[in-house]
């Protein structure tokens, strides 16, 4: 296969686009859509303070990578769950990359506020790990915005993962979420800060050629805790359709952004948690609970690492 | 007592010989890495071929032959080094 723009050999098929390119065109390609994903959905503006949520994978590490060499200043954001050598080597990486892009990174420690791994604080709390994950982790990464400045939280969530929710959701029927999967969240001004998606039209494939052309060392392993889920079963009946029919997923998720447009958000009545301030439904917060819980009162805290000396 | 040498037929290439023809065979081999296991194939094919024999899909499978990224019309030769990157994750 040739490239469609230089005619050389080319290194990836884009069969969603009826097209093949060479590693330089494809990194072009890649970083234009990203810079018009973000343009077109105002998802990052020229004066504002993004943060990046990272977990060491390919798509978090590409799109801080992408972000910087496009001009926005990001900083990064790991919250590092205690599990053995998949957290310690996902934080070498994420430390890597930070010194690569002189950037800061703020780490949240599990076991240094809980004293126990994230599938310890789960089976206390009899949750699966990947719901007490998802609590914890999405606390604080807007107590790391709210706290230190930033407005904007960018997370390297792509195309696949996108159309991997939306069927589950419409599997389900989950209209408390099924109108929620846009590439802007808008935020609570002083309680929830805004939540942006720049990988939303950028599939799994592309993110993964792309950290190899650019060569981001990334952690290949997966979050041992990942490995029945759900998700990953609605990703493979979408791969195999997309196998047959190229750019299902692109079509899927193109479509439910035109109809999103005309939906309506379902909202109960939000409040905030009485002692931090974050959105929720009751007088205190799911975290404010996990914390009186195992008796702690330790300040959420960070450690940083990295940035400019 | 005479020690008497066991019968060794008589053959027209020394051992040393069959030794560097073992040898060359296994480095002519396509060395193939899929998580972290090494096959080796010695028929010469195009990657989309490969792909179909481990039953990979090229939605969820990138190829790498000579740390290069390649397509999937890439004809494979002998020698070549080839390794097959998942790139699903989940969670």
């Amino acid at each position: 296969m040739k490239c469609r723009v230089c005619g050389q050999e080319a290194n990836i098929s884009l069969r969603a686009y009826n097209t093949a390119l060479c590693a330089d065109d494809f990194t072009f390609f890649l970083e234009k859509r990203v810079s018009d994903t973000i343009q077109k959905y105002h998802l990052v503006e020229k004066n504002d303070t993004p943060i990046v949520a990272v977990s060491g994978g390919k798509d978090s590490l590409s799109i801080w990578h992408i972000l910087n060499k496009l001009g926005y200043g990001a900083d990064g954001l790991y919250v590092d769950l205690g599990i053995g050598d998949y957290s310690r080597e996902s934080l070498e990486k994420i430390k890597k990359m930070a010194e690569t892009l002189k950037c800061k990174v703020f780490v949240f420690h599990i076991r240094k506020i809980f004293e126990r791994s994230i599938d310890e604080i789960a089976k206390t709390i009899r949750r699966v790990p990947c719901s007490a994950c998802g609590m914890i982790k999405r606390y604080v990464m807007n107590k790391v915005c709210i706290d230190k400045g930033y407005n904007v939280l960018i997370t390297g969530h792509n195309l696949d993962d996108e159309a991997a929710a939306l069927m589950g959701n419409l599997l389900y029927w989950k209209e408390e979420y099924l109108w929620k999967k846009s590439p802007l969240l808008e935020g609570r001004e002083g309680h929830l800060s805004r939540k942006v998606k720049p990988l939303f039209l950028c599939s799994e494939r592309e993110m993964a050629a792309y950290a190899l052309i650019s060569q981001i060392d990334y952690i290949y392993e997966e979050c041992p805790f990942s490995v029945n889920a759900k998700s990953l079963t609605y990703k493979a009946i979408l791969n195999n359709l997309e196998e047959t029919s190229p750019g299902t997923k692109l079509q899927f998720i193109k479509g439910y952004l035109k109809m999103v447009k005309g939906g309506e958000e379902t909202t109960r009545d939000i409040t905030y948690c009485a002692s931090c301030g974050y959105p929720c439904y009751g007088d205190k917060c799911n975290m404010c609970r996990l914390l009186e819980r195992f008796h702690i009162e330790n300040k959420i805290d960070f450690a940083v690492y990295g940035g400019q000396p | 007592m005479s020690y008497k040498l066991p019968f060794l037929p008589i053959s027209p290439f020394p051992l040393s010989s069959l030794y560097i023809v073992l040898r060359l065979c296994y480095e002519k081999a396509m060395k193939i890495e899929l998580d972290g296991k090494a096959y080796e194939i010695e028929k010469p094919m195009e990657v989309s071929r490969l792909l179909q024999q481990f039953s990979l899909s090229r939605e969820t499978h990138l190829v790498i032959v000579n740390d290069r990224l390649v397509t999937e019309d890439h004809r494979l030769v002998r020698d070549d080094r080839v390794k097959f990157i998942r790139v699903v994750s989940g969670g």
